[in-house]
């Protein structure tokens, strides 16, 4: 038998991610690593400055996604990564802060913060992991679990009706809202890059197949069952009423509902500081 | 960048939640975040006014969840950042302010005390609160408390909580009280030379050999902030010093639990501060803070008027405890007195350190503290 060298690589995304984080919590066929893999294109293609990017995440699968980047990040409490991302972008404008969250800790926990962000139009943008159930606690019924699903605590099927997290953002202020699903590589990070280029509040959902927890209680067991519901059922509506952006079992509105351009909260802000900053100075000399 | 304007200085006459704004903007304080809450909107009032002249931040949130997570962002961002509240909205900061520990995320929450529980007497003042300040997140942290008993102090005592907060890198709680917030006084500022201002510690290493949690021989971290090019990872989660979550090593929560209690308790002797009057030959002891240390100084100079020994303790720091000073004062004592105006709190710790010495305790709830006159009547029943 010849022996072969392999040749080391490095891979050239690795500057991106912290690989002393590895391995990552995710299970087999889930899709936070699609989202991670779409943002750190989109990053590569922007040539973002990583020393000045910094990423935030609240509570959950997708919350650890702030420890994988290597740039500042921050895991904060279950649902106050908004809150806590409007201080940092507040007190350094210059900062690219990107929220990367799930839906139960954007929506439900966090959903009053995610209102009053979009509200305010700070230039925050948010990437959601919506995985329709909460995965990490086990698979409890959230926000966005779709009517009659079975989850851990909707044992007889969910009587609640879910979030339309395209809506919602739409009609809160933001200036970017998007949806695809894992399925949607290259859309999705063509959304990401999009946003990223934006001054203002932005939303990209992304629909996360999460077979392991939320599947398995409902005839998706695996990660190919769960891509294929997302195939079969998506629908791009490009620019179509935020408001009837269904998921359901056979129709998934995906697609771009706003770009809109709006001056950003932080951009206000720090324009009247400086004015007012300047007319005390004069008034003492 | 804002351009530098100078503070007040010299004598000035306004209520002490005006007197706690001015002292944030003098220490360098250049973000706050808040949610409006009697007593204490006027701290924010002040502020949306006076920060933007000094080029810095006010940002009314949506509730004080988001005041307290927007406090640790911007601090995370390299500016001295400040919250104030009163009883419910301190309940609300209780998880983030437990983020702040963890982070280690010099910040000043001010909580101005009005009675509880719950909505109570939005508008009346309290001490019940104290205990919370200690224990009011869960686990096991290390905090630092202050109690101004004056519109003066309210100044003073602000950016001593900035400075303490930026020194041990833990939030600083200013423990006012409806009187003090709303009552007005003379107060003297002095000029920006005379103002003692600390800064965080920052990293003197390259960013590949900076661990954002390794402490220096204080058990106190330097502090790199965002955008600093250091890329580091700050969580809630148990974390190692490279600030990477560990959340199954007994090693390493048992090694950062006890470091966050260590950092502010083995540091106690430099943080604590009390006022002790009369202390030398007291017989009875007063342990006071906070207003009712008004009444309590007032009643020990008409017991020494009746040829009663008495003297008074007065707590400026709540925790750490000053438990030496107590002690201290326990030994000489035939007794101590303590007034709050709560169902009995800092009264437990005093009993604690107080040994074999009696404690009597007394209690006032509702519209005022205690009159000189009731703790008078206290420490002539125990002469």
């Amino acid at each position: 038998m010849v022996q072969q060298t392999v040749p080391v690589v490095v891979h050239p995304f690795s500057k991106y991610l912290r690989a002393d984080m590895m391995p990552h919590i995710w299970c087999q066929g889930c899709g936070n690593g699609v989202l991670l893999n779409c943002f750190v294109h989109a990053l590569d293609e922007l040539q973002t400055d990583l020393d000045k990017l910094v990423v935030v995440s609240g509570i959950g699968c997708i919350g650890r996604t702030a420890g994988y980047m290597n740039a500042d990040s921050f895991h904060t409490t279950h649902g106050r990564a908004l809150a806590f991302s409007t201080g940092v972008k507040l007190a350094n404008p210059e900062l690219e802060v990107v929220v990367i969250s799930g839906d139960g800790d954007l929506f439900a926990i966090g959903g009053n913060h995610f209102i009053h962000a979009a509200r305010r139009n700070i230039g925050i943008k948010v990437l959601c992991a919506n995985n329709l159930n909460y995965g990490m606690t086990g698979g409890q019924q959230g926000p966005t679990t779709p009517l009659e699903s079975i989850t851990t605590t909707s044992p007889y099927g969910n009587i609640e009706h879910p979030f339309n997290l395209v809506h919602l953002a739409a009609a809160s202020g933001a200036t970017y809202v998007a949806r695809w699903t894992s399925l949607h590589v290259r859309r999705l990070t063509q959304s990401i890059k999009k946003m990223l280029q934006k001054k203002g509040f932005c939303f990209v959902e992304m629909l996360s197949p999460c077979p392991e927890i939320y599947g398995r209680y409902n005839k998706m067991r695996s990660g190919l069952e769960m891509m294929s519901w997302f195939k079969r059922a998506s629908v791009v509506e490009n620019f179509s009423d935020p408001s009837k952006a269904d998921i359901a079992q056979d129709k998934i509105v995906v697609g771009e509902f706003v770009d809109i351009e709006k001056l950003s909260y932080e951009k206000m802000l720090h324009e009247k500081i400086s004015k007012i900053n300047e007319k005390a100075i004069e008034g003492v000399s | 960048m804002p351009k530098v304007k100078s503070g007040l200085t010299g004598a000035h006459f306004m209520n002490g939640d005006v007197a706690c704004a001015e002292g944030a903007i003098a220490v360098g304080c250049r973000f706050f975040a808040g949610y409006p809450i009697t007593p204490a909107t006027e701290i924010a009032e002040h502020l949306s006014q006076r920060m933007p002249e000094f080029g810095g931040i006010y940002v009314q949130m949506e509730d004080e969840i988001a005041s307290m997570a927007a406090v640790i962002g911007a601090s995370y961002s390299g500016l001295k950042a400040m919250t104030a509240t009163s009883g419910p909205g301190f309940s609300l900061m209780q998880e983030n302010i437990g983020l702040a520990v963890m982070t280690e995320a010099p910040c000043v929450i001010v909580d101005v005390m009005r009675g509880g529980p719950s909505t109570g007497q939005p508008t009346l003042p309290g001490q019940q609160d104290v205990m919370q300040a200690k224990w009011g997140s869960h686990g096991d942290y290390g905090i630092i408390a202050l109690t101004p008993s004056s519109v003066q102090e309210m100044f003073d005592l602000t950016v001593e909580a900035f400075n303490l907060s930026e020194t041990y890198r833990v939030p600083t709680l200013l423990m006012g009280d409806e009187i003090v917030g709303h009552m007005w006084e003379k107060v003297i500022i002095p000029s920006p030379d005379k103002i003692k201002i600390v800064n965080r510690k920052k990293p003197n290493v390259p960013p590949e050999k900076y661990m954002p949690f390794k402490p220096d021989d204080d058990l106190v971290p330097p502090m790199a902030c965002f955008g600093e090019g250091y890329h580091f990872h700050a969580t809630g989660l148990t974390h190692n010093e490279h600030g990477y979550p560990r959340t199954s090593s007994s090693e390493v929560q048992s090694k950062l639990v006890n470091r966050l209690c260590d950092k502010i308790q083995k540091n106690a002797d430099k943080i604590v501060r009390v006022e002790e009057v009369m202390l030398e030959d007291a017989d009875v002891v007063v342990v006071a803070y906070g207003i009712v240390a008004r009444a309590a100084l007032s009643a020990i100079k008409k017991a020494r008027e009746k040829g009663i020994k008495a003297g008074l303790l007065r707590l400026i720091t709540l925790w750490p405890f000053p438990e030496e000073r107590v002690v201290k004062a326990a030994k000489r004592a035939k007794a101590i007195v303590v007034p709050e105006m709560n169902c009995g709190q800092m009264v437990r710790e005093v009993e604690r350190a107080a040994k074999e010495t009696p404690v009597v305790f007394l209690s006032k709830l509702g519209e005022e503290p205690h009159t000189p006159l009731e703790i008078l009547e206290a420490i002539r029943r125990k002469r």
